[in-house]
């Protein structure tokens, strides 16, 4: 009855999608009306086959590895993509002739870089924190996913959402909100994947046999629910048809402007950093085989992290329109979250007491300590950038670009790269990796790129913002602007080289995991796979 | 440590633990946005501003569609150097009407909220077909397509359904501008048709591209040129509260 149902709704939505996409009023929502219409047109064609066909039986003691298994190749696949399009953008403004002539109005700057900043942080970094999720909550509740078929409906509804957003890009529909660019459908389409999210990974707590729900679950909780109320609030917009891609926000100027970057921080302190905190904690102490360091931190921290963050916002908009009152409690909070922030750090760190001589040996463990490394130089110069005499400095500047960098590829990079390389192994039953020389590659490769790349833009960053400010004696300013665009080139070149090398990193990483899967031996399946308590 | 003992109750019901973080991670925002929809000194009161006339919202839909967002600011601070290169400091009433914001976070290029009136319309002409013929060290690319593209009545009933939303949400646009849309749309690049400032104080009319038909560079240069022209800041009074 089930399958049937099932059958009709897809039935509907591919003859919906297919009259929707004869009437489309513009090419992205033509589009994307196509997309919809294959995908559910693939799953229907899917379904049918297996009609009747007896349903194999599932052992609700074995943990369900399906989804997680694909959302790491996601993850590794979307990572080279994300990295593949920051490289060329890195390049084009270093070379604006890279914007080429015969991709004019698809492939220029404006629509690459939401390419780029959405592919690896809600590509790349979202499908580390939905395959991390599943694995880590089945592995400390001792259950299996709650909800069936549930998890492989949010992988690849995630997936969808991914390509609807992309294309939406490179063809031009957008809200013009930094990180929240994609239209209403799209967003409609990742608020019914993300409650499912929700669903899968609370019925999974709920149904746990442990007693205590372990302090990575915290993490990722919160990091699930901040985020769709994010999403939903930011994202509030009137569509201006329904045959057609364009709406319009309901927020307009300063109102806009306070909830799209409370909104665009906390994508940071939810997305790239609760997350990631759950993926720390649970990661962290398997490969070094410690205990978390302390349990009281992670009790302290969590709480005053989620209730920090949340205020840091304006520190975005700094001097700008929005008035003082609201700039300055960002301020404040932003400081105040340096303490939280080195509460997660220290507790990841510390949890290698005794084991610091793994970091001579193992590279994982390496790449991961340098990961929290990196989350707690951001996490200081992040609050460092929020004070306003800084800021009025910083501001509008490549120091910012850079700091974001040395975030994301240092601690959301190095920390999911950490991740792939501890699960691989275990989630295709093999004895180990393919290659721990490689993994060392990957990771001077990975760590020399990052230091390329946030030196050069502490330089550029620093520098323009100085030649800016420049007056001389007569009080006239020195510089015109273009002649701060000419004088950031060699660092351009810099940078362009970091991100190259990271890449670099990225595919062999790939190449690893990859050989890892089909050229090591298998694993005796003694107990692979079954439910057994947190270890 | 004995607040911590009691921290088992919630670290073991999952119920208890969703609901206390979402409770926990809704105030910080609850206290920031929610007064500037009710204070009074939020958005200063300004002589001046008016909604977007059609063709500058399809040269700001045009705007948003390549992601100038990410490389221009439209927001000038209130230091030496930002009001001495760009003008008047930005004010929060200038951005009323824009849905959303596009005050920027990163000036790879310079800032564009008071570049109304700056250069001739020619000069927008050139550096959008090529930046580099008149800013040698620009790294914009170009946008010559533009010329190409040219708008027709389609267009215009989409800016109008634009409009209408807008109306919804509390633009002043009367009756009359919303009769008048899809006329004044194309009027706006004809010195000799019905002025669309009449219904648009300030609106700038004439043939922005120089082409015979309208085309997307028309609107975008009909957005660039306004931007920042609308606040009459001899009326204006700053207020030190805010």
């Amino acid at each position: 009855m089930w399958d049937y149902i099932k059958l009709a709704v897809l039935g509907v939505v591919v003859v919906v999608a297919a009259i929707a996409a004869s009437m489309a009023r513009d090419l992205p929502y033509l589009i994307h009306m196509l997309v919809i219409m294959l995908a559910s047109a693939v799953t229907l064609i899917w379904l049918i086959r297996r009609v009747g066909e007896p349903v194999p039986a599932v052992n609700p003691n074995e943990y369900m590895d399906g989804p997680i298994r694909y959302g790491v190749i996601a993850t590794a696949l979307w990572g080279v993509v994300g990295f593949l399009v920051g490289v060329v953008i890195a390049f084009q403004l270093a070379w604006p002739q890279l914007n080429f002539e015969w991709a004019q109005g698809y492939l220029n700057f404006g629509r690459l870089r939401p390419l780029h900043t959405s592919a690896v942080i809600f590509a790349f970094g979202g499908n580390a924190l939905i395959a991390s999720a599943f694995y880590v909550v089945q592995r400390t509740s001792a259950a299996r996913l709650w909800g069936g078929g549930l998890a492989w409906f949010v992988f690849w509804g995630y997936q969808l959402f991914i390509v609807m957003a992309a294309t939406g890009y490179v063809l031009g529909s957008t809200q013009g909100n930094e990180y929240a660019e994609p239209e209403w459908l799209t967003d409609l389409w990742l608020t019914i994947v993300w409650v499912a999210f929700l669903l899968v990974f609370m019925g999974t707590i709920i149904k746990r046999r442990e007693p205590h729900i372990y302090v990575a679950n915290w993490f990722y909780m919160a990091f699930i629910v901040t985020v769709a109320m994010l999403h939903l609030i930011n994202n509030l917009a009137i569509p201006v048809s329904v045959l057609g891609s364009k709406s319009v926000p309901v927020w307009s100027g300063v109102q806009s402007a306070m909830i799209q970057w409370w909104y665009g921080h906390n994508a940071v302190g939810f997305f790239l950093t609760a997350g990631f905190l759950g993926m720390m904690y649970y990661f962290i102490p398997k490969q070094a085989e410690r205990p978390v360091y302390s349990y009281k931190l992670s009790i302290m921290h969590f709480w005053a992290l989620i209730f920090l963050y949340i205020w840091a916002g304006p520190h975005h908009l700094h001097y700008t329109a929005l008035p003082d009152w609201a700039q300055t409690l960002g301020m404040t909070f932003s400081i105040m979250l340096w303490m939280p922030s080195w509460g997660g750090m220290i507790n990841g760190l510390m949890t290698l007491s005794g084991a610091w001589d793994k970091l001579r040996t193992d590279p994982i463990i390496r790449m991961m300590v340098v990961a929290v490394g990196f989350y707690g130089m951001a996490t200081f110069e992040g609050p460092m950038m929020s004070i306003k005499a800084v800021n009025s400095l910083s501001h509008y500047t490549d120091w910012t670009i850079g700091h974001v960098h040395s975030g994301a590829l240092g601690w959301n990079g190095m920390i999911t790269f950490g991740m792939l390389y501890y699960l691989v192994p275990k989630l295709w039953q093999r004895q180990g990796l393919y290659s721990l020389r490689l993994v060392s590659w990957h990771f001077w490769l990975a760590t020399i790129g990052i230091v390329l790349y946030a030196a050069s833009m502490w330089v550029t960053g620093i520098m323009e913002g100085l030649m800016w400010r420049e007056v001389d004696a007569q009080g006239f300013l020195v510089n015109s602007f273009a002649d701060t665009v000419a004088a950031k080139f060699p660092m351009y070149v810099v940078r362009g080289l970091g991100g190259t090398l990271f890449l670099l990193g990225a595919i062999i990483m790939c190449y690893n995991l990859w050989k890892t899967v089909t050229s090591t031996a298998e694993r005796s399946p003694a107990r692979a796979g079954s439910a057994v308590p947190a270890e | 440590m004995g607040l911590l003992d009691h921290h088992k109750k919630i670290e073991t019901h999952a119920t208890l633990l969703l609901v206390l973080s979402f409770l926990v991670v809704t105030i910080g925002g609850i206290v920031q946005i929610v007064p500037l929809f009710y204070l009074d000194n939020t958005i200063e009161k300004v002589e001046g501003m008016r909604p977007y006339s059609p063709l500058e919202i399809k040269g700001r839909e045009i705007y948003l569609r390549e992601g100038c967002y990410v490389c221009h600011s439209q927001m000038i601070r209130p230091m030496r150097d930002e009001v001495e290169r760009y003008g008047h400091y930005s004010l929060a009433a200038e951005s009323m009407y824009d849905h959303p914001f596009q005050w920027g976070s990163k000036r790879t290029g310079p800032d564009l909220a008071r570049l109304g009136g700056r250069y001739s319309d020619d000069w927008h002409v050139q550096h959008m077909m090529d930046p580099r013929a008149v800013v040698p060290e620009s790294i914009m690319p170009s946008y010559g397509f533009m010329m190409d593209r040219v708008l027709t009545r389609e267009h215009a009933e989409h800016v109008r359904d634009i409009m209408r939303v807008y109306r919804v949400l509390g633009h002043p646009y009367t009756d009359e501008m919303m009769e008048n849309a899809i006329s004044d749309f194309f009027a706006q690049v004809d010195e000799f048709g019905d002025p669309v400032a009449d219904r648009y104080p300030g609106a700038q009319q004439r043939n922005f591209d120089g082409q015979p038909q309208l085309t997307e560079m028309d609107a975008i240069i009909a957005y660039m040129q306004m931007l920042g022209t609308l606040v009459d800041f001899e009326t204006f009074v700053p207020v030190a509260n805010r």
